[in-house]
C-alpha cells in the first residue's frame, strides 16, 4: 500500500474544468472518501490518479514517485465501478482469478488458489466459489468484484459509487463489511459517493468538491461540526443545515449574513416564535416543519409531540454557524 | 373523490398466488401507500384496484359500488407509472389536453382545465414546449398533470419516483405530497422504500408474499409492529430481535436476558412455542454502566447527530442509536437499558407480534429521544 499524493492537479474537457488546480495527501492505510453532488469532479479525480486521465498540470505521486506518465497496468490500482462487470460465463473463483493471471504478474497457481481462498474468507463468499456469477444475488456479486480488487496487491484501491446499485439494507450490511476489510488489510482507499451516509460511516478522512475545487478536506467529524462554507455544511446531516439571515435570532458577528443551524441546534421552549407548518414522522426521527418571519426550517421533535399545525413554539439558536454573504464561514 | 374497500382479494396465476386474503379500506382523501419487497403482490394489487387485473375471487368496493369485476375504462380512476410515458411528438400542452380530448370534451374548458392544472404543478411556462427537451423533472410533472386533468375519483401510482437520483426524489416526494394537500384527491401509492412510505403516506398496508401483514398510521407500524417481517423491514437500522427461550407467563412484566432481568409492558398471552424475540428500535438502547445486561462495542459509524453503534450481546448482534457526543469505544463493554415502554415481543416461531399492556406502560411514559 502507498500514500497517493495530488499537487496542483487541473483536468478539463474543453470549456468545461473538471478538477481544478486540486491538491490532496491520501495518508497510507487511509480510508478517504470523496463527496459532493453531480459534476462536482469527483469521477474525473478518480480517473486521474488510475491513469485512465492524463492531467493538463499537476503531478501525482504514489509513494512519493510521480506517476503521470504510466500506464494504468504500471500504475497497479485496483478500481471497482458502481456497476460490477463480472466474467458471465466463470464461476466466482474463477472471477476471482482473473486478474492474477495476467501474464504481466505470472502468479504460480498455488499462489492464486491461496490468494482467493483468502479473499473469500474475509468477503464471506467462501461457499458460493463454484457458483456461475449469474447465479449470485447482488450483493454476492459486488462483493465478487470487490474481491476482483482485493485478490492483488495494488498500491491503492479506488472504487466509484460501487454500493450505489444496491438496495438499502444490503448497502447497510456492505459498509460495514467494507470498512472491516480495509481496516484488516490497512489498504489505502479511495472512495467516491454522493451518499453522505456512506461518507460520514466509512471515510478515516472526507474531501468535498464543489466544480472541480476542494473545499474542504478533514475528518467527518471536522467537516460535520466545522464546516469552512455553507456549501460544505449542506453536504453532511440529515435533515439539512438550517440556513436564515443572520439577524433572525437577534445581533450576529459582523460581516455575517446568513446564520447556519442545525436541527439539533435549535432549542425549543424559549427563545423567539415560530409556527408549525407540518409535522413529518420517519419513525427513528419525526420532523418539525416551522416558519418563522416567512422563513422555513426544520428541527426534531417527540414522535409522540401534541403539537399541530398552527401552533406556535418559541425556539432558540444554540452553537450557530455563521457565514457571509458569500457563503463563507465568518464564526 | 372517493373510498376504497378492498376485501377478501385473491389473485392466482395459475398456480402462483400473488395476493391472497387482504383486506383493507382506503378513506376518501387519503394518502395510501402499499409497501414492501418485489414480489410481494403490492402492484398486482394496485393494478387490480386500476382494473388492469381482475381478481380471482373478492370484492374492491369503489364508493360502495362492487367494482372488481369492471374493466378499467369504467372505473374513473388516473394511473401514473414509474416510467412516465408522455407523447413524444406532441407538447405539453397536447399532452395535457389529450384525456380531455378523447372525451370529448367542449374545447373552451379543455383549456380551462389545463390551465388550472398548470397552475397547480408551477408548469405554466413550458405549456408550448416540446416535451423531448425537458428535465425528468418537468416530465414527470406533465404525466402527473395529464392524471390531474381528468378529475378521477382517485390516483394510482406505481413507484412514480423510482427511476430518479437521490437528491431529486426527496424533492419530488415533497412536491407530490403538497400537491394532495392542496387537492386532497385519494391516492393509492406502491412503493418499496419504507422512507418514502413513513414520509409520504397517511396510512401504510406493509404486504409480503402476498399477504397483508400490516396496515395502519406510519407511527403506529413503526411503533407497534404486528410481526417481525414489518418490524425488520421499516426503519433503518431496523428492530434489533433478542432471542430467547423460556417459560414466560401470561402478566410477565420482564423478560430473562443471559441472567439479567428487563423489563417489559405487562405480557397478556404467551407464547405457546416459548420461543421468543424481544424486539428493540436502535433508538430506545441507552448505555448505562448500571445495568445487568451487557455487550461488547464491534463498531460505531458517525453520523452527526448520532452514531449507530453495533454490539455483541449474549443474545446476537445489537445496534443502537445514540448521540454522537456520547462515548463509545471499540472493543469495550457496557451495560444496556431499554427504553421499557417501546419494546415488542414476538413469537420467534411464526413471527407475530404479543400483546403486551401498553395502557399500563404509557402511563410511565417517559420522554423519547428526538434526535435522529
Amino acid at each position: 500500500m502507498a500514500e497517493v499524493r495530488l499537487s496542483g492537479v487541473t483536468k478539463r474537457f474543453g470549456d468545461t474544468t473538471a478538477v481544478d488546480d486540486v491538491s490532496l495527501t491520501i495518508p497510507d492505510g487511509a480510508f478517504v472518501v470523496l463527496l459532493g453532488p453531480t459534476g462536482a469532479g469527483k469521477t474525473t479525480t478518480l480517473r486521474l490518479i488510475a491513469g485512465l486521465e492524463r492531467p493538463e498540470s499537476g503531478d501525482i505521486l504514489m509513494s512519493g514517485k510521480s506517476v503521470v506518465g504510466e500506464t494504468p497496468a504500471q500504475r497497479n490500482v485496483a478500481m471497482v465501478f458502481q456497476q460490477y462487470s463480472l466474467y458471465p460465463h466463470l464461476t466466482v473463483r474463477e472471477n476471482l482469478a482473473f486478474p492474477l493471471k495476467s501474464p504481466m504478474l505470472n502468479t504460480p497457481p498455488q499462489q492464486i488458489a491461496r490468494r482467493v481462498a483468502e479473499v473469500a474468507e474475509v468477503l464471506r463468499i467462501s461457499h458460493k466459489l463454484d457458483n456461475k456469477a449469474t447465479a449470485l444475488s447482488g450483493g454476492e456479486m459486488q462483493r465478487v468484484s470487490i474481491g476482483r480488487a482485493l485478490v492483488r496487491k495494488p498500491q491503492i484501491f479506488l472504487m466509484d459509487e460501487p454500493l450505489s446499485s444496491l438496495d438499502a439494507k444490503l448497502r447497510a450490511d456492505l459498509r460495514i463489511e467494507l470498512k472491516r476489510i480495509q481496516s484488516s488489510l490497512g489498504s489505502t482507499l479511495l472512495y467516491v459517493t454522493h451518499d453522505q451516509t456512506e461518507a460520514m460511516t466509512m471515510a478515516t478522512h472526507v474531501g468535498v468538491l464543489d466544480h472541480g475545487r476542494l473545499v474542504q478536506f478533514g475528518t467527518p467529524r471536522d467537516i460535520y461540526e466545522d464546516p469552512s462554507s455553507i456549501y460544505v455544511a449542506t453536504r453532511l446531516g440529515q435533515p439539512r443545515i438550517n440556513t436564515l439571515p443572520s439577524d433572525v435570532f437577534g445581533p450576529a458577528p459582523q460581516g455575517a449574513s446568513f446564520i447556519g443551524l442545525r436541527p439539533e441546534h435549535i432549542v425549543q421552549g424559549e427563545g423567539k416564535a415560530a409556527s408549525v407548518t407540518r409535522i413529518e414522522h420517519l419513525g427513528d426521527q419525526t420532523r418539525l416543519h416551522l416558519t418563522i418571519d416567512n422563513h422555513s426550517l426544520v428541527t426534531l421533535v417527540d414522535p409522540h409531540t401534541s403539537l399541530r399545525p398552527g401552533d406556535t413554539i418559541p425556539i432558540r439558536p444554540e452553537r450557530p454557524l455563521y457565514f457571509d454573504n458569500n457563503g463563507a464561514r465568518v464564526g | 373523490m372517493a373510498e376504497i374497500v378492498i376485501k377478501n382479494l385473491r389473485k392466482a396465476f395459475g398456480d402462483f398466488v400473488a395476493v391472497r386474503d387482504s383486506s383493507f379500506t382506503i378513506n376518501d382523501g387519503e394518502f395510501f401507500m402499499l409497501l414492501g419487497p418485489s414480489g410481494c403482490g403490492k402492484t398486482t394489487t394496485l393494478r387490480m384496484i386500476a382494473g388492469l387485473e381482475l381478481p380471482t375471487s373478492g370484492q374492491i368496493l369503489l364508493d360502495g359500488q362492487d367494482v372488481a369485476q369492471v374493466p378499467a375504462s369504467g372505473r374513473d380512476i388516473a394511473f401514473v407509472f414509474q416510467m412516465f410515458a408522455l407523447y413524444p411528438h406532441m407538447n405539453v400542452r397536447r399532452n395535457i389536453s389529450y384525456p380531455l380530448v378523447s372525451q370529448g370534451v367542449p374545447r373552451a374548458e379543455v383549456r380551462q382545465r389545463v390551465h388550472e392544472v398548470a397552475r397547480i404543478l408551477g408548469i405554466e411556462h413550458i405549456l408550448e414546449k416540446s416535451v423531448g427537451g425537458l428535465s425528468s423533472g418537468d416530465r414527470q410533472r406533465v404525466a402527473l398533470g395529464r392524471a390531474i386533468v381528468r378529475r378521477p375519483k382517485a390516483f394510482l401510482m406505481d413507484e412514480p419516483l423510482g427511476a430518479l437520483d437521490a437528491e431529486f426524489r426527496e424533492h419530488m416526494a415533497e412536491e407530490l405530497r403538497a400537491l394532495h394537500d392542496h387537492m386532497n384527491a385519494t391516492t393509492v401509492y406502491v412503493t418499496h422504500d419504507q422512507l418514502e412510505a413513513m414520509q409520504m403516506g397517511d396510512k401504510i398496508v406493509v404486504m409480503n408474499h402476498g399477504v397483508v401483514e400490516q396496515w395502519g398510521t406510519p407511527q403506529e407500524i413503526y411503533d407497534f409492529p404486528a410481526t417481525m417481517f414489518v418490524a425488520d423491514f421499516i426503519g433503518s437500522p431496523p428492530m434489533n430481535f433478542l432471542r430467547f427461550e423460556v417459560a414466560l407467563m401470561a402478566g410477565a412484566d420482564s423478560v430473562p436476558l443471559a441472567g439479567a432481568s428487563v423489563p417489559i409492558p405487562s405480557l397478556r398471552a404467551p407464547a405457546v412455542s416459548g420461543r421468543y424475540a424481544l424486539g428493540v428500535r436502535p433508538e430506545h438502547i441507552r448505555f448505562s454502566d448500571g445495568a445487568a445486561y451487557r455487550g461488547r462495542i464491534i463498531t460505531a459509524e458517525y453520523l452527526g447527530t448520532t452514531q449507530i453503534v453495533t454490539l455483541q450481546t449474549p443474545n446476537g448482534e445489537l445496534k443502537a442509536r445514540i448521540a454522537s457526543s456520547a462515548p463509545a469505544k471499540v472493543g469495550e463493554t457496557v451495560g444496556l437499558s431499554f427504553n421499557t415502554h417501546t419494546l415488542s415481543l414476538f413469537d420467534a416461531e411464526g413471527g407475530a407480534a404479543l400483546p403486551l399492556d401498553r395502557a399500563v406502560a404509557s402511563t410511565m411514559r417517559g420522554k423519547v429521544t428526538a434526535h435522529g
